[in-house]
């Protein structure tokens, strides 16, 4: 029948059930079809999450319209419901937690990866990794039995002596509040930017490495200026990744905030996250109208976290450049 | 391979439906946290006696329970505060409410220096709570704790985070002794938005502040206190007398508010008549619906309360609840008659 033979012979015509069967049959086609509704259940489930949000917050969106977002009030008695102390908290915390585990991250990143001897960077790391999968509910022990009282009793008065004239240290230090909550979200997202830090450093070519020293650079000018810079999509990738973590935290944030729906500008204040008035409040929520407001708490940190995300997205594709690890869309 | 995984796999599926035919009668029941060790161990006790009755007991929280029993996902609910009319009138089915045991506020403190138990005047409490009394030699705190050395520090409140009947006692009580506490705050609530104050979750978050945070005070339950052996102060009660809080004074307070209570049993027993009365005292309910169409069930329930009003309260005491007063248990034996 010819020289080639195949092992299609000649068509043949199929019922529509016999053609189905035998892309069943067919590994690639079944496979295709099996990993693509994995993936369209992802965003299935995502929409339906917004979906029963936004349907459960309903009561409260038309009673309080755009004003739940800028009132203060949390009644749940006389039915006023104002969310901006709980999105001034949830803020002021990731803020505080960035701030020093950011720092924190990459410079021990850089040392992991760059400056440390391998088998201690191996060890250190390996650690670290043990650290990011420590429980929440466990820092949150730690901090209410060691950092609280170490932070009342030293670190806030003596922040109070120093830099008691900055608004941001005034007032009485109860050892739980903004400060604390903040450190102890730093605690928890630390190992994250450095384990993720690292495997981008160690990513980096090494001729991009002998490149700049072979043009005179000194060992730090090429670690932070060239190693750093080409893994830096990375590095914000990890500092991103370690925010949506300290964003959404419940448990350890709600045993060291204080609980208190506050907004002051002085970090030594008790406070509230959206996340743990949700916690606290949800299961004995009293009344439809309370449980509504607190499903659009819900809702709006979930809006939080879609339009930080997307600032992300934004920041990195607008750094990203020719000669970078990672290539912007 | 595949052939003896389907077999056993089907063999196991039937005889896990087998067992599940046992002839067990099982109830549903959902509610409040603060009774849920007691209920447990009634629920236990009973399935001793009556082999065939299993009641499964969720501990969801007084507002969870009564939204489930509206919703008739459960047989029965359970609750730290009456259902009010709103409630009632939502169910579009009757409901009946059967107090359990007593519970009880007590406030506990943290003043260095102070190693006696403190009294405190229903004024005093509200004040300090309302943020109004702030240092701790205030003329209400000093007058009525002469010879005591009180500090004038700042005092620091501390208050319950998550929503609970133990708020709901404390507010009420709060209420009945400062007009100016129920203007403020609107009235008795699982939640309420605090003029001041830290915010603990659960007892033992409020009892972890206090005992970390010096010049502090807050309210725990009582069952609370008394199985951790945390030191407490004495409120003045109605009838002007200091009393601290124990499981009689707790059961005293029922009986004094027995004569005049309402048929339904949902009544507030907070600053209660009666000399001993410990005046932060409340009752727990059982919200039965008053027609049950399953016979078995509903002589299963009516089997359980009264089985509940005797022998049932010999376990109150063992836990660290306070019983209910006779007056009380008489009461509620002839309103059992009312589930039909």
């Amino acid at each position: 029948m010819g020289t080639l033979s195949t092992t299609a012979g000649p068509a043949r015509p199929v019922s529509r059930t016999q053609a189905l069967l035998n892309l069943l049959r067919d590994g690639d086609e079944l496979a295709h079809a099996v990993t693509f509704a994995f993936a369209a259940t992802i965003l299935l489930i995502t929409i339906l999450l917004i979906y029963e949000l936004w349907i459960n917050s309903g009561l409260a969106r038309h009673k309080f319209g755009f004003s739940f977002f800028y009132t203060s009030t949390w009644d749940p008695i006389f039915g006023q419901f104002g969310s901006w102390p709980f999105i001034y908290g949830t803020l002021v915390t990731t803020a505080v937690s960035l701030t020093i585990a950011v720092p924190l991250g990459i410079g021990a990143a850089i040392f992991l990866s760059e400056l440390a001897p391998p088998k201690l960077s191996r060890g250190l790391s390996f650690i670290i990794d043990l650290l990011a999968a420590v429980p929440s509910v466990i820092y949150g022990l730690l901090a209410v039995f060691t950092l609280v009282p170490i932070m009342r009793s030293d670190i806030e008065p003596f922040l109070k002596k120093t830099l008691g004239f900055l608004p941001l240290f005034k007032g009485p230090a109860y050892g739980v509040g903004f400060l604390t909550a903040g450190i102890v979200l730093a605690v928890m997202t630390v190992p994250y930017i450095i384990s993720v830090s690292r495997e981008v450093l160690l990513a980096v070519p090494q001729d991009q490495r002998e490149a700049s020293l072979g043009l005179g650079a000194t060992r730090w000018e090429t670690t932070w200026k060239v190693v750093v810079s080409y893994a830096g999509v990375g590095i914000m990738g990890s500092i991103f990744l370690s925010m949506a973590r300290a964003l959404g935290e419940t448990m350890a944030v709600t045993m060291v905030i204080g609980n208190q729906p506050k907004v002051s500008a002085s970090l030594l204040s008790p406070g509230y996250s959206i996340a743990a008035v949700i916690a606290n409040e949800y299961a004995e929520a009293a009344g439809n109208l309370h449980l509504s407001a607190l499903t659009e708490l819900g809702l709006v940190l979930l809006l939080l976290t879609l339009v930080l995300n997307a600032l992300a997205r934004i920041l990195i594709i607008m750094t990203a450049r020719k000669g970078s690890g990672v290539q912007g869309q | 391979m595949k052939k003896p995984v389907l077999i056993v796999s089907l063999c196991l599926g039937i005889a896990g439906f087998v067992a599940a035919q046992g002839g067990t009668v099982q109830l549903q029941a959902a509610g409040a946290t603060f009774p849920a060790p007691i209920y447990t161990k009634w629920f236990d006790a009973y399935k001793k006696i009556n082999p065939k009755i299993e009641v499964n007991y969720q501990p969801v929280g007084s507002g969870g329970g009564i939204r489930q029993l509206i919703a008739k996902t459960v047989d029965f609910g359970a609750s730290d505060g009456p259902m009010t009319d709103e409630q009632l009138g939502q169910a579009g089915f009757k409901i009946l409410h059967f107090p359990t045991v007593l519970g009880a506020d007590v406030p506990s403190y943290n003043v260095p220096g102070v190693n006696t138990s403190l009294k405190f005047t229903g004024k005093a409490l509200a004040g300090i709570f309302l943020g109004t009394i702030n240092k701790w030699n205030d003329p209400e705190l000093t007058k009525a704790n002469p010879g005591v050395k009180l500090p004038g520090e700042d005092i620091v409140v501390v208050h319950r985070s998550d929503g609970s009947g133990t708020t709901y006692i404390w507010t009420d009580f709060l209420s009945k002794v400062s007009p100016e506490w129920k203007a403020k705050t609107g009235g008795p609530g699982t939640s309420i938005n605090w003029p001041t104050g830290l915010g603990g979750a659960k007892n033992d978050g409020v009892a972890g502040l206090i005992k970390q945070t010096p010049n502090s005070i807050g309210y725990i339950e009582l069952t609370y206190a008394i199985q951790n052996k945390i030191e407490f102060g004495d409120v003045q009660n109605s009838a002007g007398n200091f009393v601290k809080a124990t499981l009689a004074s707790v059961s005293e307070a029922a009986a004094g508010a027995a004569k005049d209570m309402p048929e339904d049993f949902r009544v507030s027993i907070t600053n209660a008549p009666g000399k001993t009365a410990y005046p932060i005292s409340s009752f727990t309910w059982l919200l039965i619906p008053a027609q049950i169409q399953d016979t078995g069930k509903r002589e299963i329930i009516k089997g359980f309360l009264n089985w509940m009003l005797k022998d049932g309260q010999g376990y109150c005491e063992g836990l660290a609840y306070a019983k209910l007063p006779p007056p009380v248990v008489v009461k509620e034996a002839k309103a059992i008659s009312l589930i039909k």
